[in-house]
């Protein structure tokens, strides 16, 4: 009850809210996604590319110092340690497979951090294939690395020039291009957000992490299941993945952290949950920021991965049938709990990730609580940020 | 019988015009809608700013832009519509995307049309399915045409299945394109004109995205029913402000 339906529903949320322009290409997708992904060849070779290309399993790691200062025993599930620094690969991994799969040749996404830009960008590499990126002007400033790396790859990055200049509007962008191109063009969404299939496609190969998390638990702790996991929620992709394989075990407790920025009640803030209401975003229906009149409002958060007026349509529903905790962390409460764990176990979190860490800050553990957090990516590409912040320099 | 139905049931070409609603000014909806009555145009797409209007080119997008900041609303475009009918008789068609539809109440909106006088909506991200799962009687209830669209990729089942939906005409996308990218008609265009005038639909087609002017209205009515013009428009209005409408209106058709 906590998957897709047919028709992409989690409960009311999902769906495909798209033009008739993108309904070939979407459809297509529809149609194929299972039969692709449950093919031996298929399987193979994804479960190769994971293992020799992007170096899983990522290890499930006990952080000694993190569980003594907060009481509790704390795992961390490495996917900073995954080839190009996040769990974004998993899923560029799968899509550009797919895209093969179904002919296309040309590959564009959106980024916002540029994290996804940039495994979209390496996978394209990786497979020859043409690549452009899609990247608001201002995330274009201020991850100019990112954008260094997708150009090294050999990416192109366009620029998005309308509205808040941020991932909505790259995504918009993206969007437009895979309507000029349906015919060549495979668009690889990087979240848990889109029409459906995206958000059921992205979350089963995103999945990986949860699976893993069952059998590494297993080994350390002689149960699969935790008694939490926890995740970061921009549009939804790393939490989709790490709670997965535990939705349907109602023991384990799912905690979503979504990014506050300056405080849920200032207006410069991306708690979709608290701040949301139901409507239709980038093709589907789900929990999103907006005016009483249904326009979309421009989010606010330090990290540019979480600066995204929605959620994905499983989190909707995960967070109104209560199966989900959700929290928000401020950007001070984010950028706090990273140089914690900078600090303690020696780990650089990217911002995002630091949000996650932040839930000591809003909810207590018991002593023997296993409680497993998905260390989605690593921080050198905010290493600035945090040097600002901090007056490190 | 709906307005939009008597027009197509008419003689001749139609002409279309789509504009946004508080674009160039806020309060230009209805001086606009007027003009472009008197200077022969035969139904009026009024265009309900979105914030995010993923299926438009910047032409469009801009204006929506400059709407929404002009303080353009859902509520107020009604507000300015509510006398339209004691100065306008020819069809008028709301055109938006979905969610400020959604937020307003779907039900409201469409009887809120149907206290004004609208003939119809088209709403591209709204999908023939979901149409027809949750909102088909409600929009019917109201007496409102729904608009579907189609593109030179959708299949022939699939145009059969949106043609035996709509109940009015079939908005016709002339290209695989965003409105306002491209201009002209090639080869690739006039078979899918021909492809689709030979499917003999019961809905007559009206093509839009790519008209700018007398000649490319001339080649996408040679088949169909009649053209919608909207990114040309807007451009027109951005030069020229409100002045000129009978002027643009009229060398269209010319």
């Amino acid at each position: 009850m906590y998957h897709a339906d047919e028709k992409g529903y989690y409960g009311e949320f999902g769906g495909a809210f798209i033009p008739e322009m993108l309904y070939p290409n979407v459809e297509e997708l529809r149609q194929k996604y299972l039969d692709v992904m449950y093919e031996e060849s298929f399987k193979k070779e994804f479960n190769q590319l994971l293992k020799d290309y992007v170096g899983r399993p990522s290890p499930l790691y006990f952080a000694k110092r993190l569980s003594e200062k907060h009481g509790c025993k704390i795992y961390l599930k490495r996917e900073d340690l995954n080839h190009t620094g996040a769990h974004k690969v998993n899923n560029t991994i799968g899509q550009i497979l797919m895209a093969q799969k179904l002919g296309k040749t040309r590959i564009i996404a959106e980024t916002g951090a540029g994290q996804h830009g940039v495994a979209t960008a390496t996978v394209c590499a990786l497979m020859g294939m043409e690549c452009i990126v899609y990247m608001g002007e201002i995330d274009i400033a201020r991850q100019a690395p990112n954008v260094a790396r997708m150009k090294m790859l050999g990416a192109k990055v366009r620029p998005a020039f309308s509205g808040s200049r941020t991932l909505k509007d790259a995504t918009n962008e993206a969007i437009r291009d895979w309507i000029n191109n349906p015919v060549d063009t495979h668009y690889i969404i990087g979240s848990a957000i889109g029409p459906h299939p995206y958000p059921d496609m992205v979350t089963r190969f995103q999945s990986v992490i949860s699976e893993e998390i069952k059998w590494q638990l297993k080994e350390k702790e002689g149960r699969e299941n935790p008694d939490y996991v926890v995740a970061c929620i921009g549009g939804g992709s790393n939490a989709a993945g790490t709670y997965y394989h535990f939705l349907d075990e109602p023991e384990v407790g799912i905690i979503a952290v979504e990014a506050a920025g300056k405080g849920v009640e200032t207006g410069e803030s991306a708690a979709t949950s608290a701040l949301g209401k139901v409507g239709i975003i980038h093709g589907c229906k789900t929990m999103l920021m907006q005016t009483a009149d249904g326009q979309i409002t421009e989010p606010y958060s330090i990290s540019a991965g979480l600066d995204y007026p929605g959620v994905g349509p499983m989190h909707s529903h995960l967070h109104k049938s209560g199966r989900a905790e959700f929290y928000s962390a401020t950007d001070d409460e984010a950028m706090t709990a990273g140089l914690e764990l900078s600090q303690l176990e020696g780990i650089i979190p990217a911002i995002e990730t630091g949000h996650a860490f932040a839930i000591f800050d809003h909810k207590k553990f018991k002593p023997d609580d296993v409680v497993v957090i998905s260390l989605s990516g690593r921080g050198d590409k905010d290493l600035n940020t945090y040097i600002d912040y901090f007056g490190l320099k | 019988m709906n307005r939009i139905n008597e027009k197509l049931n008419s003689q001749g070409k139609l002409l279309s015009i789509y504009f946004t609603a508080g674009y160039p000014a806020l309060n230009d909806t209805v001086k606009i809608i007027q003009d472009l009555e008197k200077n022969g145009v035969d139904m009026i797409e009024i265009g309900l700013p979105f914030s995010d209007p993923l299926a438009d080119g910047p032409t469009i997008q801009d204006s929506s832009t400059a709407a929404l900041k002009n303080g353009m609303t859902t509520e107020k475009l009604f507000e300015q519509l509510k006398d339209i009918r004691k100065s306008v008789s020819i069809p008028l068609i709301v055109m938006g995307y979905f969610n400020p539809m959604l937020q307003y109440g779907v039900e409201a909106f469409c009887k809120k049309c149907h206290e004004i006088g609208i003939d119809g909506i088209i709403m591209p991200d709204l999908p023939l399915d979901v149409y027809e799962d949750n909102y088909k009687a409600t929009i019917e209830k109201y007496g409102l045409v729904n608009v579907f669209l189609i593109t030179p990729q959708t299949s022939d089942e699939r145009i059969r299945q949106i043609d035996t939906a709509s109940n009015g005409f079939i908005y016709m996308v002339s290209s695989a394109s965003v409105t306002g990218s491209k201009s002209g008609f090639g080869n690739v265009q006039t078979k899918y004109f021909e492809r689709i005038a030979h499917m003999n639909l019961k809905n007559p087609q009206i093509v839009g995205f790519g008209i700018k002017d007398s000649e490319t209205f001339q080649q996408a009515t040679k088949n169909a029913k009649g053209a919608i013009i909207g990114s040309a428009f807007i451009k027109h209005l951005t030069t020229n402000g409100v002045a000129g409408i009978g002027s643009f209106a009229k060398s269209i058709k010319s």
